[in-house]
C-alpha cells in the first residue's frame, strides 16, 4: 500500500501514548458508534507508482485523439511555450495555498499582479480580479456585477455567446431572480442590434461575445452605443487570443470585459482546468468578485504586494458578498500571463495574424468544393467559422475514421470549424479530399 | 465629546433633523471600534431608505458593517467626498455625514439625546 | 533579507523576443478584416529573452512558500503533501478536447465514471458530479440541488437556509447566492450546534441547515443523529460542507450521517495541489432523492459505451464550461488509486493523531477553549499572551521567522484570536516536536521581549504590509511612469 504517511507503526503508537491513548480508536471516541463503518471501505486494491502509471496509460490508449485537430468552440489548441508548464511547476507556486501571509507569498503575490496587468493590457480597462473559473463562470458573475451596479434585475445577452456559457448564465440567474433576454443573431451572424435597443428598457446592461461563437465579428462599438444610450453596461466576451489583432473592449467602450483564459497556455486538457478573467472600468472595480492582489509598502517603503479590497469578500461580508468565489483558477492565470510575456507584442500580434490566416484558408479551401458554403460569407471572422453543408454528421464520421477531429457538427447541422496556428496548409488538403469523397462518393472513383 | 445639536441611535448612528431632511452618519464611537475605514459604500441620490434598514456599508481592512437609517423616506444627497476620503469619518465622523434623507417617517422617542447616547456608550462598555 | 523585486514590465527591453512561432504557411488574411475592427498598436506586454523570463519567475517563486518547502498547518485548508506522481500522470490528457465524440474519449469518461464512483463509496452517497471546480462552488452546486428539490414539489415557502455561527464565510455567502434568507444560529458553549437554537429556527420556511462535521472548530457534532432528524422532521435538507472530510475518511461517512448533498474539496482531502489559490476542485455529492437534479451531462452507460447525456429536464443546469476541471480530478484520482481504503483511513487516523498531538503539547502554554479530543485540527489562542499585548497575528509573524507557514488566524470568529491548526497526515513526529517548540520559544519571547514579536517578521524579503492604504487607494496593476 502507497502511504504518504511518515511516522512508522512505533512511533504512532508512542505517539498515542503521549497524549494517553491506546489504540487509533480512542481518537474518535466522539463519533458514536453505530454511525461509524463497521467495514473497510469497498475500494479497489491500491498500486504501486508502477501499476498507477499503467492504469493511466490505459485511459490514454483508451481515448482516440491525437490526429488533426480543427475543433474550437470553448476551448483551443494553441502553442504552448514549454517555459510555461514548466515554471508553473516551480513548487513553491503549486504547492502554495491562498497568499493570507503576505510576507512569505510576494512571489505568488506579485505574479498576480503582474497577471492583473497583463489582463488590462489586453482588455485596455483598468482593473482585472484574480481570475473566476472558466470563462463561463466569469459571464455568470458579470451579470451579478451588472445586476449590484445598476440595481436592476433584467439583463440582455447575445444568443451568439458559447451555448455552455449561456447555460451556466441561466443556472445562476434561476438562482439570483434575473430576469435573462436573449437577444438574437441577424442572417449576417452577428447580435441584432435593433433587439438590444428594443429591450434595454429596464436593463442594467448586455452582454456580447467577440468573437462570437459562430466566429464571426462584432459590431461591439455599436452594440456598446446602443447598450450605453440606454443607460445600461456593455460586457465583451472576448477570445484573449484574438486581442493581439482586434480592437480591445476598451478601444469599443465596453465596461466589463470577460472570457476563458484557455487559448493563453493552457492545455485542453478535456475542459479544465481553465481560467475565467474578468477586468473592469475603474468605478466597476469594487463590483469585480473575488480575490484582488495590491501594491503597498511596509514599513520600511518596500514595495509589498498584498490581497486588497477583502471586505468585498465572503470571508468578511458572508451573506452579503454578491458572490461566494475564494479559491479561483490562479496558477492558471499565472500560467496565462507567463504566455503573455513570453509571445510579448509582437508574439501575440503575429498568433492572432497566423489564426486568422490558417482560418482563412481552410474556409477558402473548404467552399471550393461543391456543396460547402459559408454560412455568414458577408461577417468577417477571427479563427471559427460555420459552413453548411449536407450530412454534416456523416463527415464527421468519414475525418473520425482517419483521427481527424473536423469541425463541430452543431444542433441546426452546421458545422463550426477552427484553424489556429497548430494546423497545417496539408492537413487542409487532406481534409478537403476526404470531404469532397463523402459527398460525392461515385467523384473520386476514376 | 457627543455633540448635542443631534440625535443618536443605539446601532451608533447619528441623525441631524433639519425640516424635513434628516442627515445622518455615524458616531467617532462607531468609527473608532471599526478601525481604520477604507470605504464607504454610499447610497445613491433617488434610493429609497428604511427606519432601521441598512442603507451604507462601511469597510475597515477586515471587516464591513451596514448602517442603518434612522428614518425612512429618499435620499437627496450623499456625501461624495467620502468616496475618495473614507479616512474623514476616522478624522472627524460627526462633521462628516453619510447621507441627508427627507423622510416620511421618523421615531424620536427611539432616539437619544446626546447625554443619553454617552451614558449608553459607557453601559455597553 | 529586505529586497524589492523588478515587475516583469520594468525588465522589458524593446525587440526581445522569447516565443517561436513556426513561419505561416498560408497567406496573410488581416485585410478580411475591416479596419474599424481592428486595434491600431500592439499589446503593451513586456519584451522579454526566454533566460530573463525564466530568471524571473524562479526568482519570484523564491519569495514564496508552499508545502515542498515547509509545514503549513493552515487550518481548513488541509495542507498535505501533493504526491509527485499525480503531477506526472495528470498532463497525459493534455491533448484532449472536451468536444470530443464520446467514443473518441472513453478513457476520460471512464476515469470520472470511476472516479464518481469511488466518491460515493467514500462519502456514503448515491452520485457524484464533478462539475464544480472549487469548494465553494460545490457549495452553490448543492444548495441548487437542495432549492431545485423544494420548487420540484412546489414547496415554494422554503426559501431559508439555517447556517451555524461558526460555518466557513462561504458557507452564508453561497446560500445568499442561491438565493436562500440566511437564519445563522449560535452555536452551543461546546462549540457545537444548539439543539434547542436549531428547534427554535426550523419551521415551513427551512429549506436545509449547512454543517461542517467536524465542526470548525476541529470537533465532532456528537449529535449529528438528533441535528439530522430535527431537519428532516421540519421539512428541511441536510448540506455537508466537506472541507473538514479529511478527519473521516473509512471511519464515518456524511452519507451515514444523515446529510442529503455535500461537497468534497479534492485539493484538499485527496492531495490535489492548492496551485497557490487554485485550481481546486469541489465535486458535489447527492442522495438519490436529488439526482435528478444533477447538472448535466451526466456520464451514463449505454450499449456498452460511456455517454454524455443532457437530457435530464429537471437538472439545475450547468454550474461550469465542460465537465469540471478534469486535471485536478485526476491528479485525485490518482491519490486514492495508489491509497485504496486502508490507505486512506490510515491517512485521517493519522491526520487525527498529528492534531491531537500537537494540541496536547500546546496545552499550558496557549489556551485550548474547547479541550477535549479534537479531530484533524484544533483551535487554539493566546490567552494570558495576550496581557503582554501580543495578538494572533503578531505570533503567526514570529512563526514565518521561524519557518514556518502561519496557522489560520481569526477563525472560526466564535472564538476571540483564534488560531487554528491543522498538522494533517503528512507530518513526522519531529516536525510537529519542532513546531511546537517554535511556538513555546514564542510564547517565551512574548514574555521577555514583546517588541521583538512585534517587528516579526524580520526574515521575509518584505515587513508587514500597510493593508489600509492598500484598501484605501487601491493600486491593482502596475502603470509606466
Amino acid at each position: 500500500m502507497r502511504s504518504y504517511v511518515p511516522n512508522t507503526e512505533k512511533e504512532r503508537l508512542e505517539m498515542l501514548h503521549d497524549i494517553g491513548m491506546n489504540s487509533m480508536d480512542d481518537l474518535f471516541r466522539d463519533i458514536p458508534e453505530d454511525l461509524k463503518l463497521k467495514k473497510p471501505l469497498d475500494l479497489p486494491k491500491p498500486l504501486s507508482e508502477t501499476e498507477l502509471r499503467d492504469l493511466i496509460h490505459g485511459f490514454v490508449y483508451m481515448n482516440e485523439e491525437g490526429g488533426p485537430l480543427f475543433r474550437g468552440a470553448g476551448a483551443y489548441r494553441h502553442y504552448i511555450p514549454s517555459v510555461v508548464p514548466q515554471l508553473a511547476m516551480r513548487s513553491e507556486f503549486y504547492t502554495a495555498y491562498t497568499p493570507y501571509q503576505a510576507e512569505m507569498s510576494q512571489g505568488m503575490l506579485q505574479s498576480l499582479f503582474e497577471y492583473q496587468t497583463v489582463i488590462c493590457r489586453l482588455t485596455g480597462l483598468d482593473a482585472a480580479n484574480a481570475s473566476v473559473y472558466d470563462g463561463a463562470t466569469a459571464a455568470a458573475e458579470a451579470m451579478l456585477m451588472l445586476r449590484d451596479n445598476k440595481r436592476k434585475k433584467k439583463i440582455l445577452y447575445s444568443a451568439a455567446l458559447n451555448p455552455d456559457v449561456i447555460t451556466v448564465m441561466k443556472t445562476y440567474a434561476h438562482c439570483a431572480g434575473l430576469e435573462l433576454v436573449e437577444i438574437p443573431v441577424t442572417d449576417k451572424g452577428v447580435t441584432d442590434k435593433a433587439a438590444v435597443a428594443a429591450n434595454m428598457d429596464g436593463a442594467a446592461g448586455c452582454i456580447a461575445a467577440n468573437p462570437n461563437y459562430y466566429g464571426c465579428i462584432e459590431p461591439m462599438a455599436e452594440l456598446a452605443e446602443t447598450v450605453h444610450a440606454a443607460n445600461g453596461l456593455f460586457v465583451a466576451y472576448v477570445n484573449p487570443i484574438s486581442l493581439g489583432v482586434l480592437k480591445r473592449p476598451a478601444d469599443y467602450g465596453a465596461d466589463i470585459a470577460i472570457g476563458d483564459g484557455q487559448p493563453l497556455g493552457l492545455p485542453m486538457a478535456f475542459g479544465g482546468p481553465y481560467v475565467g478573467f474578468m477586468a473592469a472600468t475603474k468605478k466597476l472595480m469594487r463590483n469585480l468578485p473575488g480575490r484582488i492582489a495590491g501594491q503597498t509598502t511596509d514599513a520600511e517603503g518596500n514595495r509589498v504586494f498584498v490581497l486588497t479590497l477583502q471586505a468585498r469578500e465572503q470571508h468578511i461580508r458572508r451573506e452579503m458578498a454578491s458572490s461566494n468565489i475564494c479559491s479561483n483558477q490562479m496558477l492558471c492565470a499565472i500560467m496565462a500571463s507567463m504566455y503573455c510575456c513570453v509571445m510579448g507584442p509582437k508574439g501575440m500580434r503575429e498568433v492572432a495574424e497566423q489564426n486568422i490566416a490558417k482560418a482563412h484558408e481552410l474556409a477558402k479551401k473548404l467552399t471550393a468544393l461543391d456543396g460547402v458554403k459559408l454560412r455568414y460569407p458577408d461577417t468577417p471572422f477571427f479563427n471559427e467559422f460555420v459552413i453548411d453543408v449536407e450530412d454534416a454528421a456523416e463527415i464527421d464520421k468519414a475525418l473520425a475514421n482517419y483521427s481527424i477531429t473536423g469541425g463541430l457538427v452543431l444542433p441546426d447541422g452546421g458545422m463550426l470549424w477552427c484553424a489556429t496556428e497548430m494546423n497545417n496548409t496539408e492537413e487542409f488538403d487532406f481534409v478537403c479530399d476526404l470531404i469532397e469523397d463523402t459527398l460525392d462518393p461515385m467523384g473520386g472513383e476514376e | 465629546m457627543v455633540p448635542n445639536d443631534r440625535k443618536y441611535t443605539r446601532d451608533h448612528e447619528w441623525v441631524m433633523v433639519e425640516g424635513n431632511v434628516a442627515k445622518m452618519g455615524i458616531t467617532a464611537h462607531a468609527a473608532e471600534a471599526l478601525g481604520d475605514i477604507v470605504y464607504v459604500e454610499l447610497p445613491a441620490v433617488g434610493d429609497e431608505t428604511v427606519m432601521g434598514e441598512s442603507y451604507c456599508v462601511v469597510e475597515s481592512v477586515k471587516a464591513s458593517s451596514s448602517v442603518f437609517s434612522a428614518v425612512t423616506g429618499t435620499v437627496v444627497e450623499v456625501n461624495e467626498e467620502l468616496d475618495g476620503a473614507p479616512e474623514k469619518l476616522n478624522e472627524d465622523a460627526f462633521e462628516n455625514f453619510i447621507a441627508a434623507v427627507e423622510f416620511t417617517e421618523i421615531n424620536e422617542d427611539e432616539l437619544m439625546d446626546a447625554e443619553a447616547y454617552e451614558k449608553f456608550c459607557e453601559e455597553e462598555a | 533579507m529586505r529586497s524589492e523585486y523588478k515587475l516583469i514590465f520594468e525588465r522589458s527591453h524593446e525587440g526581445r523576443r522569447a516565443y517561436d512561432l513556426p513561419e505561416c504557411d498560408a497567406p496573410s488574411a488581416v485585410c478580411e478584416i475591416p479596419e474599424e475592427y481592428r486595434a491600431d498598436n500592439d499589446l503593451k506586454l513586456p519584451e522579454l529573452g526566454e533566460v530573463d523570463l525564466v530568471r524571473h519567475y524562479t526568482n519570484l517563486s523564491r519569495r514564496n512558500f508552499g508545502v515542498d518547502n515547509g509545514f503549513y498547518p493552515l487550518g481548513s485548508c488541509t495542507m498535505k503533501y501533493n504526491p509527485k506522481i499525480n503531477e506526472e500522470l495528470a498532463p497525459m490528457f493534455d491533448e484532449v478536447h472536451p468536444l470530443l465524440d464520446p467514443a473518441m474519449c472513453q478513457g476520460c469518461l471512464a476515469l470520472m465514471a470511476d472516479m464518481e464512483h469511488m466518491l460515493c463509496e467514500i462519502c456514503g452517497m448515491d452520485a457524484f458530479t464533478l462539475q464544480p471546480a472549487a469548494g465553494a462552488h460545490g457549495e452553490l452546486t448543492g444548495l441548487m440541488h437542495i432549492r431545485a428539490y423544494h420548487e420540484h414539489r412546489g414547496d415554494t415557502a422554503r426559501t431559508t437556509m439555517i447556517v451555524p455561527d461558526a460555518a466557513h464565510g462561504t458557507n452564508p455567502a453561497s446560500a445568499a447566492m442561491a438565493g436562500f434568507k440566511v437564519k445563522e444560529i449560535k452555536s452551543a458553549p461546546d462549540g457545537g450546534v444548539d439543539l434547542d437554537a436549531l428547534r427554535a429556527a426550523v419551521g415551513p420556511d427551512t429549506a436545509g441547515l449547512m454543517l461542517t462535521n467536524p465542526s470548525t472548530l476541529g470537533l465532532f457534532e456528537r449529535n449529528i443523529k438528533e441535528i439530522a432528524k430535527i431537519v428532516h422532521e421540519a421539512g428541511g435538507l441536510l448540506y455537508y460542507d466537506g472541507a473538514n472530510l479529511n478527519a473521516i475518511m473509512g471511519v464515518v461517512r456524511p452519507g451515514d450521517m444523515g446529510f442529503d448533498v455535500m461537497h468534497i474539496n479534492l485539493h484538499k482531502t485527496f492531495s490535489t495541489p492548492h496551485g497557490g489559490g487554485g485550481p481546486g476542485s469541489g465535486p458535489v455529492g447527492v442522495k438519490s432523492h436529488l439526482i435528478p437534479f444533477m447538472p448535466v451531462p451526466r456520464i451514463e452507460q449505454k450499449d456498452g459505451m460511456l455517454t454524455l447525456n443532457y437530457d435530464k429536464p429537471d437538472s439545475i443546469g450547468k454550474i461550469k464550461s465542460f465537465y469540471g476541471n478534469f486535471g485536478v480530478i485526476v491528479k485525485a484520482y490518482c491519490y486514492i488509486r495508489s491509497l485504496g481504503a486502508a490507505g486512506l483511513k490510515e491517512a485521517s487516523e493519522n491526520a487525527v493523531l498529528n492534531a491531537n498531538y500537537v494540541m496536547n503539547k500546546l496545552r499550558g502554554v496557549y489556551e485550548i477553549p474547547h479541550d477535549r479530543t479534537c479531530m484533524h485540527e484544533c483551535v487554539v489562542t493566546p490567552g494570558e499572551l495576550m496581557d503582554y499585548g501580543v495578538n494572533t497575528s503578531d505570533i503567526a509573524k514570529a512563526l514565518i521567522d521561524r519557518g514556518y507557514h502561519p496557522p489560520t488566524i481569526y477563525f472560526p470568529l466564535i472564538v476571540h484570536e483564534a488560531m487554528m491548526i491543522e498538522p494533517t497526515e503528512s507530518e513526522s513526529r519531529e516536525t510537529l516536536d519542532e513546531f511546537v517548540e517554535a511556538m513555546k520559544g514564542i510564547a517565551e519571547q512574548v514574555k521577555t521581549d514583546a517588541s521583538a514579536i512585534h517587528a516579526a517578521p524580520v526574515t521575509t524579503p518584505v515587513g508587514r504590509p500597510d493593508e489600509v492604504t492598500a484598501a484605501r487607494k487601491p493600486i491593482v496593476k502596475y502603470e509606466e511612469e
